[in-house]
């Protein structure tokens, strides 16, 4: 949470930067003369920002002197004060040191000395203007200054300490006692407080307004209090009832422990319309004595005397029994509350109206950066990448003497490079998710004792936006695994040989369309043994089942799998990887993770370029068109008789120049079974690079055509399928499926997507 | 099932921070960054509550809280103002447009949470 806090701090920081720009082209508009309402309201709004944000980030000198400026900049847009050239001038100043300030909370210069030019904002909003031509303030101000719009503000210069405040300061009004509360006598300890007695009648339109009344009811009953009466007296006949409307009361009782701002606290937003009533209740004892029901005090209530000062008799608990306070109940009248919480006299003028397209222009001068709804960048770019396709059709399908009368290569030059800019817009330094770690481990460190230290590269390594913003969480995953798991006590690694500091590389590289982000550590790797014993254990694999390495390095990620002894706090949870795991599927991605006792552990990320533009082979399996990414073409072979045979252990290899590859026949492993009967001499055998698995023959009927295709990602439904990339639609609108070479040929290779339940079998 | 909140404000960092904050409560969010396009945003999620900023370019808080309410599958769908402003005359014309409650900014995550459960339980 604190280091995506940094990042939004940062982004504020721009929008600080775009504000002081607005700010300062209004206020240079206003110098030259120009002080309409769309100028004001452009500079007041992007102070009004600045404070917002400072507030939000604990900026209290940047908070408190915005406020000051702001101020004075509502009454310039009130028409309260005359933006004349003087006011002008101090808010240039103003404005000169609101930048210092902003750079200041940077950390990128000292605090400005703001004194002087906040005395004369002050100066200017208790006189209402500057007195022109007259430097002596001394003249300008003989009248009681503090003028009411000072008054007005609550807090004073350091709104920091608001936060949520109650809309409403409760109404003050004589007790209601009910006849039903009186005889509801609890044991009252004679030195335990009395319980509060609420009163609550909502205001008509709470319910519209989506102040549902009951909400408030449950939330006393939360903090213990009981209902003891419910008023219907408003309830109208079943005919005249409004759905919208509320017509009924409580009255609650709270026990007197609660402290009252608890109690005031349910009552944030109620309108003031409402009545809320709280008050110590009158203690039983008093009312026993004079009736054990106590039905004629009630039956005939005492006249109030005038209202008692109620901050005395909310202060002074104990000597509230004397009062007489038992009061007639209050009609539901909003008169009732209106005196406590006089709404300021609307002497004011009226809002001025502000021209949005003045504003709008202000804007455009000051800024420097548009921000762009996501969807409309990928709008475009899908876009865009039909262009690019239709652009290879139609070059498919001219001949090249045609291609160049038409100026083809031209116009394809063209909008390949609209392609590229477009993606650049999307595309970000991965470095903004790899900012966040060196912290983490710092903290890591300090809590597990151990020490690493972190070496990263690749962080200029361009992805996409979205991706970037999904892989924060895994990465910390793989962070927090491999300190807690990974990385031993430096007194195991010195006795092992290794230095006492561990080290974690972080990586990144973009290979064709994919994007591999890697966390190696430098600890004792995967205990093997330990995991496949606890992977028994939790019934996940059978004690019999014959795995190899790389399948027990996998049970990492099984759902519910954990091998740490404690559960730290840090991770061992064991929901890390399992998490890792399906955020990065989600993604279209996939994990893969390397491991070699003693030496270490390297978790991989492979995550598509989303939304990229794929060069690729389409080719048929039984019929049905899929796109091969050329990128990891190496060549195509059409097999003689002889050249592919059958091998005991790894099913079919061909014989290439005195080598042999392995073959995998993709109509197998898509499972088209019917399509077995083919001999290998009337299919293709495309020869493919992996990265893990090496150079791999794949099996095809046809090769249909070579196209570039618009990468668009599988529903979710699909991602178990290993081998599949993605989709795409094809020119005849028809749509093929992409491969994924390194899923496909990987070691890790098998379709299933939990391998460990069909060994358990 | 989780609330859905739709956030309105023009400020990207106090969007961000919002969804930051709440999303980490529970809730799930969903960001506007005007009046205008608050009050599509409100049509196409139908959220669980409706939480804007006053001051904003296009159409502002006040407009947007009218705007809803005159639409009559959004009546009695809580709204809380999120401001840095807090002026009882600002805060009786929200009332009055048919906001729920006010909050004033900077805000405090927590007491924030609470706040809002106290509308949109």
């Amino acid at each position: 949470m604190s280091d995506d806090l940094d990042d939004i701090q940062a982004i504020f920081f721009e929008e600080c930067a775009e504000g002081l720009a607005t700010a300062e082209a209004g206020l240079s508009a206003m110098a030259d003369g120009d002080v309409s309402a769309g100028v004001i309201a452009g500079v007041f709004r992007a102070v009004h920002s600045i404070k917002g944000g400072a507030g939000a980030f604990g900026h209290a000198a940047l908070t408190a002197f915005s406020h000051r400026f702001e101020n004075v900049l509502d009454e310039v847009r009130a028409g309260r004060i005359a933006p004349t050239p003087g006011v002008t001038r101090v808010m240039l100043t103003a404005f000169d040191v609101l930048a210092d300030h902003v750079a200041a909370a940077q950390g990128t210069s000292p605090l400005p000395a703001d004194a002087a030019v906040a005395a004369a904002l002050d100066q200017v909003l208790a006189d209402r203007g500057v007195a022109e031509a007259a430097p002596a303030p001394v003249a300008a101000a003989p009248a009681p200054a503090p003028v009411a719009v000072v008054e007005d503000d609550p807090f004073g210069f350091e709104p920091v300490t608001a936060s949520v405040e109650p809309f409403d300061p409760f109404g003050f009004e004589p007790v209601t006692v009910t006849l039903d509360l009186l005889d509801d006598a609890q044991p009252v300890v004679a030195d335990a407080p009395l319980p509060w007695t609420v009163t609550f009648v909502p205001s008509d339109a709470a319910l519209a307004n989506g102040g549902e009344p009951m909400l408030i009811v449950r939330e006393l009953e939360m903090l213990g209090g009981t209902i003891t009466g419910v008023d219907l007296s408003r309830l109208p006949s079943l005919r005249d009832l409004e759905p919208e409307h509320a017509y009924l009361g409580w009255t609650i009782s709270v026990p007197g422990t609660v402290e009252e701002s608890a109690i005031g606290d349910c009552f944030d937003f109620v309108a003031p319309e409402s009545i809320v009533d709280i008050v110590r209740e009158i203690s039983p004892d008093i009312v026993s004595t004079a009736t054990p029901i106590a039905a004629p005090l009630a039956v005939a209530p005492v006249p109030a005397p005038a209202p008692v000062p109620a901050p005395v008799a909310l202060a002074e608990v104990p000597t509230l029994i004397a009062t007489p306070i038992a009061a007639a109940p209050v009609p539901p009248m909003p008169a009732a509350v209106a005196p406590v919480a006089p709404p300021p006299p609307p002497v004011r003028p009226a809002p001025v109206r502000v021209d949005e397209a003045e504003v709008q222009r202000t804007h455009e001068v000051a800024a420097q950066t548009i921000r762009v709804d996501l969807t409309k960048l990928d709008m475009l770019l899908n876009l865009v990448g039909e262009l690019v396709i239709r652009g290879s059709i139609l070059a498919d399908r001219l001949s090249p003497k045609d291609q160049e009368r038409v100026e083809l290569p031209q116009l394809s030059r063209l909008t390949r490079e609209i392609q590229d800019t477009v993606m650049s817009l999307r595309a970000q330094p991965i470095k903004q998710a790899f900012s966040r770690v060196p912290r983490m481990l710092r903290d890591l460190s300090a809590e597990t004792g151990k020490q690493v230290t972190l070496e990263t590269t690749g962080e200029t390594t361009e992805v996409d936006k979205g991706v970037i913003e999904k892989i924060g969480d895994p990465l910390t995953h793989m962070i927090r695994n491999a300190v807690d798991h990974g990385i031993e006590s430096p007194e195991k690694r010195l006795a092992a040989g290794k230095p006492a500091q561990g080290t974690i590389k972080l990586s990144a590289e973009q290979k064709g369309a994919r994007i591999f982000v890697r966390v190696a550590d430098d600890g004792g790797g995967i205990d093997r043994a330990r995991v496949r014993a606890k992977a028994v254990e939790k019934g996940i694999v059978a004690p019999d089942a014959v795995l190899t390495d790389e399948e027990i390095d996998q049970l990492i990620c099984a759902p519910g799998f954990s091998t740490a002894e404690t559960i730290s706090n840090i991770s061992g949870r064991g929901v890390g990887m399992d998490v890792v795991r399906s955020n990065v599927e989600a993604l279209g991605g996939r994990v893969e993770i390397a491991s070699t006792p003693g030496k270490g552990t390297t978790f991989t990320m492979v995550l598509p370029l989303t939304l990229a533009i794929l060069e690729g082979m389409i080719v048929r399996l039984a019929g049905q068109r899929f796109v091969l990414p050329l990128a990891n073409v190496i060549e195509t072979v059409q097999p003689e008789p002889g050249q592919v045979r059958p091998t005991t252990t790894t099913g079919e290899v061909i014989e290439l120049r005195g080598n042999y590859l392995p073959v995998r026949r993709l109509t197998r492993t898509f499972g088209f079974a019917d399509n077995d009967a083919r001999t290998p001499e009337e299919s293709l055998v495309i020869i493919v690079e992996s990265e893990t698995a090496g150079h791999v023959g794949l099996m095809v009927d046809t090769i249909d055509d070579r196209r570039e295709v618009v990468i668009k990602s599988l529903d979710q439904n699909l991602h178990p399928i290993r081998g599949l990339g993605g989709a795409t639609i094809l020119g005849d609108g028809s749509i093929a499926l992409i491969l994924d070479i390194e899923a496909l040929v990987g070691p890790s290779a098998p379709l299933n997507r939990y391998p460990q339940k069909g060994l358990a079998a | 099932m989780s609330k859905t909140i739709l956030t309105v404000d023009d400020s990207a960092s106090m969007r961000m921070l919002l969804k930051a904050s709440l999303t980490a409560q529970g809730f799930t969010i969903e960001a506007a960054n005007d009046g205008r396009h608050g009050l599509e945003r409100m049509i196409e999620v139908k959220p669980d509550l409706l939480i804007t900023d006053i001051n904003m370019p296009e159409m502002d808080g006040f407009e947007l809280i009218e705007a809803v309410r005159a639409k009559p599958e959004f009546r009695g769908v809580p709204i809380l103002v999120l401001s840095t402003e807090f002026s009882d005359e600002k805060k009786a014309r929200a009332r009055q447009a048919g906001a729920t409650g006010w909050i004033t900014k900077p805000f405090d995550a927590a007491k924030l949470g609470t706040a809002i459960r106290r509308v949109c339980p």
